[in-house]
């Protein structure tokens, strides 16, 4: 159908607001469509949406993307809908869709609220790549009053990490870019170490930009702690048990997925970090251990 | 009639014990009968302890003239020490007791607890015994008052080494008319307070043929587990189903009983029965709690045929949903986690991972599997026959050469006997070990286990509860010569043959139920949701 004006929204929709995670913007996507759609059945409707996502994760194949899009549907199907009239139902869909949306919304301001009390006073922290719920927690730590310094990497091959060290030097923070193969040194100098995630798996591990297990590792070997900032909407039914366990799907983007010829060549741009070296994960949902994120899945998705 | 039945119990007794002697079932108010005399015997000879303990306190103390009345003319039961220790009169029977028990001496206890439970008596005629038994698993002695919740006797708690608690088990099985089958051999200390049976002496030669209190299925199926001809937890929970479908078949209600009632007091000594000849494991033990439940909940106005039918379709049922579509369920899972070139490390003989393997080849997958084995069960052999037969190329070795092969494993797949409540997985001795060495090793280990073997239990040892076999399976011949052969006359010796081990959550990376795949962290939120959904 009409899925070239579906990624047209889309791309709009990220450009309109850098801020704003690409999942929200995914699900605007989808509820966009669920308006226009001039399907006659509920089944009918539930097909177009899930063809919608996935044709979402051909432009962007974030792990984030695919489980919000999973989850939207979830969460409007999970009325009785037992209305006869299409229309009707559609409205309730609709209306449920919204208040996903909004719920969605406000989840970064709660991580936040959550995780700046973790912050002490004088604390160094060590952070990975470009992660706009960090950069939140960081601001909002920032805004009371709290004097910290960050050490970030570059996070190659796309620089991310200069991107987030320009935003906290907005924030008069004091920041340090380290290379990616300096992290094992810097980790002793660190308090604690604060990443986001792409994708928050079943087990309680987490899927994030290349170079998060490594420095997983380290922390683990210093014992610092490591925290992981996550919205709940990135919550995904996946249990890879190792590196070579995560779908290629996920693991290159999407244009490379299309284009290569041989994925052996190129390479990932995220790891799978495993929940025995996360101490803690701040959610929406609340502050969690690694085992509790399956208890919330069931919740989730069942 | 709780009185009358003390004095004219004499003549009843003889008739009790010639219908015994005869071998033919004990009516209910035969049995009713038997249990309140011996009660009232034991409660004699307390009593005329007690009173020399108390006479002599009385002798001190010039007691007021209540304690001088003869008892001659009351039952010998209610005499008076016993009613000089309660003060207040025990009418509300049901009356909580004092909170200040520890300040009391226990023979005092004893004695308030024997008034409070004559007064019970007398004030409730035909009541039946009492919740005794709970206060003397050595745990904390609460007053048996019907207010206080009931003490959970946990039937795991087996205490060999404990005489009173044997005492009690064997009075339990005289009850119900079962034979309590010997201990064999010297038992090494750490696991003295567990059963070690022979192989050589089964249960069924102590039973009378034919024997009309249990059904000869049952009778076969007792057997068959004894002799290690049914083995396996999914193998044995099916064949005790289907046993219990035939006792079912063959059930005639007598008349003036109710069959939800009825079968349910029928089913209790065939399950001890099966309990002597081999301890259940915990699937069995699921299944039987649900057969219970399902029985007790049939509508009293429901005529026996239709009752009957009833059962054996929700037994059908149970067999369908729990095992063989929660098999297919879990290889739907399990297959996706196997890749092109894999090689899969299986232990022992599990009927879940072979049909997962099997279901794999037959999905095309490329992998192949290393069975590792053990003495002295050597279940792996069977594992290799199975596999072989569906054209998987196989790889076989002892349990000893475990860390010299997984160098070359990518996935450890294990069955489960049962998931305890705080994640550890209980399951054939040596499963431990594996994982420990596979987590060394960095090599995934997945457990496959289906949502009804699943318990509140909770054990982080091997020790506390597990199954001891017959020590004699240890002994083996090897060019004419049996080196362990006069085992039982070296008093230092002693032959451990362990059947269960349990190994910790943090060695497992992933469990595969019919639910889906869970961390094994997550055990207690499945038994929350099951119990939700019941």
């Amino acid at each position: 159908q009409d899925e070239g004006g579906l990624v047209e929204y889309f791309r709009t929709q990220m450009g309109k607001d850098p801020d704003m995670a690409s999942a929200v913007a995914a699900i605007r996507t989808l509820l966009e469509f669920l308006k226009r759609d001039q399907g006659e059945t509920l089944f009918g409707l539930r097909e177009s949406l899930t063809s919608a996502t996935d044709c979402l994760t051909g432009v962007d194949s974030s792990v984030a993307v695919s489980s919000a899009g999973e989850l939207f549907l979830r969460f409007i199907s999970l009325t009785s809908l037992e209305h006869q009239d299409l229309s009707q139902c559609k409205k309730v869909m609709e209306e449920r869709g919204e208040l996903f949306l909004q719920k969605i919304s406000m989840s970064r301001a709660k991580v936040a609220k959550l995780c700046h009390t973790f912050i002490k006073d004088g604390a160094k922290i060590l952070t990975h790549s470009y992660s706009r719920v960090v950069l939140r927690v960081l601001e909002k730590a920032a805004a009371e009053k709290k004097r910290f310094s960050v050490y970030v990497t570059e996070s190659q091959p796309d620089a991310a990490g200069e991107q987030m060290a320009a935003a906290l030097r907005k924030l008069d923070v004091p920041v340090t870019v380290v290379l990616d193969a300096a992290v094992g040194a810097v980790v002793e100098k660190v308090d604690l170490v604060i990443v986001g995630a792409e994708g928050v798996v079943e087990s309680g591990g987490i899927i994030n930009k290349i170079g998060t297990y490594q420095m997983a590792v380290c922390s683990k070997a210093h014992n610092k702690l490591f925290y992981v900032v996550a919205e709940s909407f990135k919550f995904v039914r996946l249990y890879p048990l190792n590196q070579q366990d995560v779908p290629d799907k996920f693991k290159y983007k999407a244009d490379t997925l299309r284009s290569s010829q041989s994925l052996s060549e190129e390479h990932p741009v995220i790891d799978y970090t495993p929940p025995s070296l996360i101490t803690l994960l701040f959610t929406d949902l609340g502050v969690l251990t690694p085992s509790a994120v399956s208890d919330e899945l069931i919740k989730l998705y069942l | 009639m709780a009185d009358s039945g003390v004095t004219d119990g004499a003549e009843k007794k003889e008739d009790i014990t010639r219908v015994k002697n005869e071998g033919k079932e004990l009516s209910k108010e035969e049995k009713q009968r038997l249990r309140k005399e011996k009660k009232s015997q034991k409660k004699n000879k307390e009593k005329k302890d007690e009173q020399d303990a108390l006479a002599s306190e009385r002798e001190k103390n010039c007691a007021p003239s209540t304690l001088s009345q003869p008892a001659a003319h009351k039952e010998p039961a209610a005499s008076p020490p016993v009613q000089a220790a309660v003060s207040e009169p025990p009418a509300p029977a049901a009356g909580a007791p004092p909170a200040d028990k520890p300040a009391k001496s226990k023979a005092e206890l004893k004695a308030e607890r024997r008034a409070r439970q004559e007064a019970e008596r007398a004030s409730k005629p035909g009541k039946k015994g009492d919740p005794g038994p709970q206060s003397t698993a050595g745990k904390p002695k609460a007053p048996p008052s019907e207010l206080q919740p009931v003490v959970k006797r946990l039937p795991e708690h087996v205490q060999v080494d404990n005489p009173e608690v044997l005492k009690k088990l064997a009075k339990k099985l005289e009850r119900q008319q079962i034979p309590l089958r010997s201990d064999y051999g010297y038992k090494v200390s750490l696991f003295s307070h567990l059963h070690q049976y022979s192989r050589k002496a089964p249960l069924t030669q102590q039973l009378s043929i034919p024997s009309t209190v249990i059904h000869p299925v049952i009778v076969r199926l007792g057997l068959q587990y004894s002799q290690g001809i049914v083995a396996g937890s999914n193998a044995r929970s099916v064949a005790l189903l289907h046993a219990f479908k035939q006792v079912i078949r063959d059930y005639v209600t007598p008349p003036n009983e109710e069959l939800s009632r009825d079968m349910v007091n029928k089913l209790k000594p065939y399950i001890s029965f099966l309990n002597q000849c081999r301890p259940l494991s915990a699937s069995m033990g699921n299944a039987i709690k649900y057969i219970k439940k399902e029985i007790s909940n049939i509508p009293s106005q429901c005529k026996e045929e239709e009752a009957k039918t009833k059962l054996q379709d929700c037994i059908d049922r149970y067999i369908r949903e729990k095992i063989v579509l929660a098999a297919s369920a879990i290889s739907k899972y399990a297959i996706e986690k196997i890749s092109d070139g894999d090689v899969i490390l299986v232990y022992g003989c599990s009927s879940l991972v072979n049909h997962i393997l099997c279901e794999a080849s037959e999905k095309h997958r490329k992998f192949r599997v290393i069975v590792v084995d053990s003495r002295p069960r050597l279940e792996g052999r069977e594992a290799l026959r199975r596999l072989v037969k569906h054209g998987i190329s196989c790889t076989y070795v002892l349990i000893s050469a475990l860390s010299y092969v997984l160098p070359e494993v990518s996935k450890v797949f294990l069955g489960a006997h049962a998931l305890l409540a705080n994640g550890y997985v209980m399951s054939r001795v040596g499963t431990s070990q594996i994982a420990l060495v596979a987590k060394a090793f960095n090599v995934p280990v997945l457990v496959c286990c289906e949502t009804y073997k699943f318990c509140e239990r909770v054990q982080t040892d091997s020790f506390v509860s597990n199954e001891l076999d017959d020590p004699d399976d240890l002994m083996v011949t090897r060019k004419g010569k049996t080196q362990l052969e006069g085992w039982q006359q070296v008093s230092q010796l002693g032959l451990l043959n362990l059947v269960y081990d349990v190994t910790p959550p943090d060695f497992v990376d992933l469990v595969i139920t019919d639910l889906g795949m869970i961390p094994c962290t997550s055990v207690p939120v499945v038994l929350r949701v099951k119990n939700v959904d019941q």
